[in-house]
């Protein structure tokens, strides 16, 4: 009886934060000081090139990872989600609204997007998502490609900037680093806290065995389609920094290749934790930047494919996966030492 | 009057096409559970070998045939090398060949190039077969759609006549069972995948010569061979008819009329029968 009501009082007295602080190790802060420091000693392409294009296209690959993870749902449709929202920031810039108009529309249409792919793939289930989410993406690449009047076709968009607010240059460098490490970093830590909630955990129950859930009286359907909305927030922020990012979108940029790298990178990374996507991404970008240096700048395709082949053959849960074997293994061999010793 | 039967004629040799891609995609996901997103590779791959047999010894035939063995023999390596080791792991066999198929890609770019290329039929087929109303319509279209009919009936009776169709059949509905009434089920997903692919290739060097076969083409027909087989029903091979006439219909008429438009057409005509009928017209829940 004791034990219940101390539970009770010590709930009242921790409300989201301390719960979200009580998990925090040592090596969370190191993280978080060195992506503070990074910009500050890196050099302008280490910090925009590198640094917030992981950070992007890990915010990308970490809504795909919401919904595969802890939705087992395998959607293509993520990076189409941040290319419309990209394309509607470039679309209202060109009709002068105002910045946060702007903002909230791009995200906002974005989501209802996401919501109506979710609602369109949840009515079936398994293999057929991943084919469903493929075929939206392919289809809006040759929408965007074909549609002169509002997506301009193959020119698609350039001079896409952030809008000056504060009186700060947000294209710079520096701001822009933190501005992408802010928000990339809020919707992290929202995900973690989102998988902690009741509607994260009935989401991953619902993945694990969604006919108990409907007996349960959950909605399957209805959880299956929050997730693709929830995830389309994050892919629609994605999306809106990564054309401030790039100044430019065309359809190119929502191409099959593009779709495809966000799978890759987030399945190389690890699909088990939110952390992988961006683990996968530094991997992706650091290779694609410098993979050159070892073979053909034109056969980068050919190294990926195989890289992301051996991954998905050896290690299906990423390089988090190879990392997690490798603890298991060391783990087994300290104690086995501990037994010789003894 | 003029511009909707021609229309209605591009639909049909564009349906014919994608029934034949589709079709081998369909079996293959029917009977294996097995979701190869390498079919466009396939298609791609299979035309550019046709394409190089048809210039080394200069005839369309062999061209035809070597597509289709060709790419039959990848499905069986394939099946043996890739599939075999992770039967029921959907999503893993699907990122395999996601992944395959990326790599394809780029080989068959650094092979044949961005270039595109284009096969001459034999003479017979050139030319135009004079048709009434809209004058005459190229003859090679026409022989498209005949082949599309042929293979359609061929397959139908393949699957309905004979012992290993059946089997592959009973596979469908019920795999477990059938490896239990001592079928050698590994040898029919050889055969299967070896089909399947083999259609593929096939449909390379046939699509290639009606329309050409270029960088792309590998994305543009795995996304007809999607939605085709999602709106027409898995492992239907009648599904994958109605699913590849409708799509080609969508595709032709929605570029005819509202050429900005078109794609949108098609994914609408899969969002409503994804609304309606979930498992696609044909399909089995």
């Amino acid at each position: 009886m004791a034990s219940i009501t101390d539970e009770t009082a010590e709930k009242k007295t921790s409300p989201v934060l301390p719960s979200l602080l009580r998990g925090v190790r040592w090596y969370h802060v190191v993280v978080a000081a060195l992506l503070l420091i990074y910009p500050l000693i890196a050099t302008d392409f280490w910090t925009v090139q590198i640094g917030a294009q992981s950070l992007i296209l890990g915010l990308i690959g970490l809504s795909l990872m919401l919904l595969a993870g802890y939705g087992g749902m395998v959607s293509l449709s993520q990076l189409t989600v941040a290319g419309l929202a990209g394309y509607l920031v470039a679309i209202f810039g060109n009709a002068e609204w105002p910045a946060w108009l702007m903002l909230v529309g791009a995200v906002s249409l974005a989501t209802v997007a996401a919501v109506l792919i979710g609602w369109i793939s949840a009515r079936t289930s398994g293999i057929y998502t991943i084919m469903i989410t493929l075929a939206i993406s392919v289809a809006f690449y040759y929408l965007v490609l074909q549609n002169d009047p509002i997506f301009n076709s193959f020119n698609g968009f350039s001079g896409v900037r952030p809008p000056e607010v504060f009186g700060v240059d947000w294209r710079a460098p520096l701001p822009f680093f933190y501005l992408t490490l802010a928000v990339v970093g809020a919707c992290y830590l929202f995900v973690l806290y989102l998988s902690r909630t009741p509607f994260g955990l009935a989401l991953q129950a619902v993945r694990d065995n969604p006919r108990r859930m409907a007996s349960l009286g959950f909605n399957v359907t209805a959880h299956r389609v929050a997730a693709h909305g929830v995830a389309g927030v994050l892919a629609g922020i994605g999306g809106v920094l990564l054309v401030w990012q790039n100044g430019q979108i065309s359809p190119g940029s929502v191409g099959i290749g593009p779709v495809i790298d966000i799978l890759i990178l987030t399945v190389l990374g690890g699909l088990a934790h939110p952390v992988g996507p961006f683990i996968g991404a530094v991997i992706f970008i650091l290779m694609e930047n410098f993979a050159i240096d070892l073979i053909d700048r034109e056969r980068f395709n050919t190294v990926i494919g195989a890289v992301f082949l051996v991954i998905v053959l050896f290690s299906p849960d990423g390089v988090l996966g190879l990392w997690g074997k490798l603890k298991s293994w060391l783990a087994r061999q300290s104690a086995r030492n501990r037994v010789d010793q003894w | 009057m003029r511009l909707f039967l021609l229309t209605f004629l591009n639909g049909l040799t564009l349906a014919a096409l994608y029934f034949i891609v589709a079709s081998g995609f369909s079996l293959v996901f029917g009977l294996m559970r097995n979701v190869n997103l390498a079919h466009g590779s396939l298609y791609l791959l299979g035309g550019y070998i046709g394409f190089e047999v048809a210039n080394s010894t200069g005839s369309w035939y062999l061209a035809v045939l070597a597509g289709f063995l060709s790419m039959a023999i990848a499905g069986v390596l394939l099946q043996l090398l890739v599939f075999r080791y992770m039967e029921g792991q959907e999503l893993r066999q699907t990122l395999v060949t996601i992944a395959l198929s990326i790599i394809l890609a780029d080989l068959m770019l650094a092979v044949w190039s961005g270039v595109s290329y284009q096969f001459t039929p034999p003479a017979w087929l050139f030319g135009a077969t004079p048709m009434p109303f809209i004058n005459a319509y190229p003859t090679y279209r026409l022989f498209t759609l005949a082949a599309a009919i042929a293979i359609g009936i061929a397959l139908w009776l393949f699957l309905n006549r004979t012992r290993i169709g059946i089997m592959i059949r009973a596979g469908v509905d019920d795999r477990g069972m059938l490896s239990a009434s001592g079928v050698n089920v590994q040898l029919l997903f050889c055969v299967t995948f070896a089909i399947g692919a083999g259609l593929a290739g096939l449909a390379g060097v046939l699509g290639g010569s009606a329309l050409s076969i270029a960088p792309g083409e590998d994305i543009r027909f795995l996304l007809a061979s999607l939605i085709v087989v999602i709106v027409g029903g898995m492992g239907s091979i009648p599904g994958a008819a109605i699913g590849a006439l409708l799509i080609g219909m969508t595709e032709q008429f929605g570029l005819a009329y509202f050429p900005t438009y078109g794609v949108v057409f098609s994914f609408l005509v899969m969002v409503v029968v994804l609304a309606i009928r979930p498992q696609g017209i044909l399909g089995r829940a």
